[in-house]
């Protein structure tokens, strides 16, 4: 028992430390114009802004359920890593050096221009909320996660503290306060990652790189390799091998490049280009943010196998009475379940659902101490239900790290999902005082005035996210997915043919724009909302689920841009004179000043 | 250049709020330095790059992984690597090596950022 208080106090002394590091670098970086709020007045190191780009693309979904997913999904799950990671050359080559030239705030400052229409920015406002408030919804509920796992406050108390610090250095700071406080968010949560998936791959394999442990052999005398003896295993189990795919080839496909284009569209992502001085650094900043995410996203498969390796072996026939004190932990915190199908008083763990739904406890024990569950049981061998989430959270303590590790991995939590939200709460706030206020309703607003509106917006862009964090809509946790498909079938299009094809107009733009999202969007609520039954691969278009249809969306989006563009008029001259500025990096655009 | 005031249909008012640093301006880039030949290199070596982006991604990683799972690298299926590893270092280095070749290019053209 003391260790476990030592544990809490060490967690309460790591994240009490590093919210104080926060607020003190918002202190530190406060904004005093719009230019600083919107963009760190375009002065940020590319390694800088490499940083910070890691922390704000890393959210809690990557921190503490992607290990988790790809644990059971196995090469399904390199969807995730593909995706997320590949968007970045895209970035890097299609959007950000000459999103940095164009040399305003926002994305739809960019829309706006260059297609010279109201209509048309506000129409990419409105994309850029739904993506990023879906997003953001998502985040406050994994702050709130970490607290009750860790510190044991209630969830709802854990998402006001979170509001209460994101609101000091986002509402003080805007991109300059964020930017800062990123890099070092992003140094606490690689830390906080890496030092338990070494200590584990260390533990399994004996080599100190995960990266090289998962393709190691497993130090157990064995003679097999980490993913041979999973695939094995697995297979015994009736599980489909590791390595192997269980979606279809169309829809891996469909799925990785939806996500790829989406990251590349994502406004919080993009927005954080704006910031550094040159066009050349914009290209070398992505290079950076890359290397910054590979360090995580190449670790995460090799957590992800060493945890199911470990998970099978330490509770696969193992009596209920000896099974370590995690498997109890988590069970009492309703993330794992055990149904003892065979009363045999031993944990059998086989592919299949241990008992229907969700895990719905009871207050008695059953005979061997576990807690009770009222589901209906489900056939099959398998007697043990885990939540995905738990893997990352419960790795330290599953190989008997010490407390601090522990401690570590909560305040590395904290920091992914935190960051995530600033930089989303950033954009949408921005999107607001820029984009509607300044832009579209009230032009003859001073830059004082504009700042006062940007951080009352980033104030009221908290309070709604955290209203969703402790109310969360059943569907939160579903939709985040798909906020890469709307960014895909909506704002990337628009961007990238901005650039590389002058002829693209704004009736194009617009209608390419509103038919990719309303036809993503609508095919996600179709299946996964109004008709979840018919929710299978042989009612989907092309057999592409619902999480890979924004590849379609966006092939829509061109298809009608283009074919819309060449049936009205070319843009004017003047913004064929834009488009020809933005593609050189050198130069300012001084033909437009006034 | 005509007034803005005179188009209250265009939004079009470019204030240049957060223009990059640079030396020179864009008229004077745009007459002196050979644009179009920029352009055309930059197309072309990204071209090159989005193909090497889509073969390791999709074709290495997605349509031939099943081929090529058969064959053994470093304790790994070669196909499963490429999805899970192999693919991401490549990423990395494409970007850089555009970085690199980008900056060479504009110097040629006569069209980079460099004060």
């Amino acid at each position: 028992m003391d260790d476990l208080i030592e544990t809490q106090n060490l967690t309460y002394l790591f994240v009490g430390l590093s919210f104080a590091l926060y607020i003190g670098i918002a202190i530190w970086a406060r904004a005093g114009s719009t230019s600083e709020f919107y963009v760190a007045g375009g002065g940020v190191h590319p390694i800088a802004n490499g940083m910070a780009t890691a922390a704000d693309w890393m959210s809690a979904a990557s921190f503490i359920s992607m290990a988790g997913i790809i644990a059971f999904a196995g090469y399904d799950g390199s969807v995730y890593l593909l995706g997320w990671t590949g968007g970045y050359v895209l970035l890097a080559l299609l959007l950000a050096p000459y999103l940095r030239k164009f040399g305003q705030f926002t994305v739809p400052d960019f829309i706006g221009e260059r297609y010279y229409s109201r209509v048309a920015r506000i129409v990419a406002v409105v994309c850029l909320i739904f993506v990023s408030f879906t997003y953001v919804a998502g985040q406050m509920r994994g702050v709130g996660i970490v607290f009750s796992r860790f510190l044991e406050v209630d969830i709802d108390l854990g998402v006001l503290i979170g509001m209460g610090v994101v609101f000091v250095y986002a509402v003080l700071g805007g991109m300059k306060g964020i930017t800062y406080t990123q890099v070092a968010q992003y140094c606490v949560l690689i830390f906080a990652y890496m030092v338990p998936a070494i200590f584990i791959s260390i533990l399994i394999t004996g080599v100190p790189v995960p990266q090289l442990g998962l393709g190691a052999m497993v130090a157990d005398g064995s003679g097999l390799s980490v993913l041979a003896k999973l695939d094995a295993t697995l297979v015994d189990l009736g599980f489909t091998a590791y390595t192997q795919a269980s979606k279809t080839t169309i829809d891996i496909f469909a799925i990785t490049f939806a996500l790829m284009v989406g990251t590349a569209g994502l406004p919080h992502v993009i927005v954080r280009f704006f910031t550094v001085p040159k066009v050349s650094d914009a290209r070398l900043s992505a290079g950076y943010a890359l290397i910054f995410i590979a360090l995580l996203y190449t670790t995460a498969p090799a957590v992800a196998a060493f945890a199911r390796l470990n998970f099978i072996d330490t509770v696969h026939n193992t009596a209920y009475a000896e099974a370590p004190g995690w498997f109890k932990n988590w069970e009492s915190l309703g993330l794992i379940g055990w149904r003892d199908k065979n009363n045999d008083g031993v944990i059998q763990y086989a592919a299949g659902s241990a008992f229907q739904g969700k895990p719905a406890f009871e207050n008695d024990a059953g005979a061997s101490g576990e807690r009770m569950l009222s589901n209906a049981t489900s056939e099959g061998a398998n007697e043990v239900y885990a939540d995905r989430d738990i893997f990352v959270l419960a790795n330290p303590e599953i190989a008997n790290l010490p407390g601090w590790v522990i401690a570590l991995v909560a305040a590395g939590g904290l920091a992914a999902a935190l960051s995530t939200a600033a930089g989303l709460l950033l954009v949408i706030s921005t999107a607001i005082s820029h984009d509607l206020m300044k832009k579209t309703f009230r032009s003859d607003i001073s830059d004082k005035q504009e700042l006062l509106y940007a951080r009352i917006a980033a104030a009221a862009a908290i309070c709604v996210a955290g209203w969703f964090g402790i109310n969360p809509p059943g569907f939160v946790a579903q939709v985040v997915a798909f906020a890469f498909g709307l960014a895909a079938a909506s704002l990337f299009p628009a961007i990238l043919m901005g650039i590389f094809w002058k002829r693209m107009n704004k009736e194009g733009a617009i209608a390419g724009m509103v038919s990719g999202l309303a036809f993503t969007f609508l095919y996600i609520v179709f299946f996964k909302f109004v008709s979840p039954g018919l929710n299978t691969s042989d009612h989907w278009l092309f057999g592409i689920s619902p999480e890979g249809i924004g590849t379609v969306g966006m092939v829509l989006n061109f298809v009608i841009a283009y074919g819309v563009s060449l049936m009205t008029s070319a843009p004017p001259e003047e913004v064929q004179d834009l488009v020809d500025d933005i593609r050189i990096p050198s130069g300012a655009r001084v033909a437009h000043q006034h | 250049m005509p007034s803005k005031k005179d188009e209250p249909e265009t939004i079009y008012h470019h204030e240049g709020g957060n223009a990059p640093a640079h030396g020179r301006h864009d008229e004077e880039v745009l007459r002196e330095a050979d644009v179009s030949g920029y352009w055309r290199a930059n197309l072309r070596l990204l071209a090159v790059l989005l193909s090497i982006w889509f073969f390791v991604s999709f074709v290495l990683s997605i349509f031939l992984v099943d081929a090529l799972n058969n064959i053994p690298f470093f304790g790994f299926k070669l196909g499963f690597w490429w999805a899970q590893q192999g693919s991401i270092y490549v990423f990395i280095g494409l970007i850089f090596y555009y970085t690199y070749a980008m900056k060479r290019i504009e110097k040629a053209y006569g069209v980079d950022d460099e004060d």
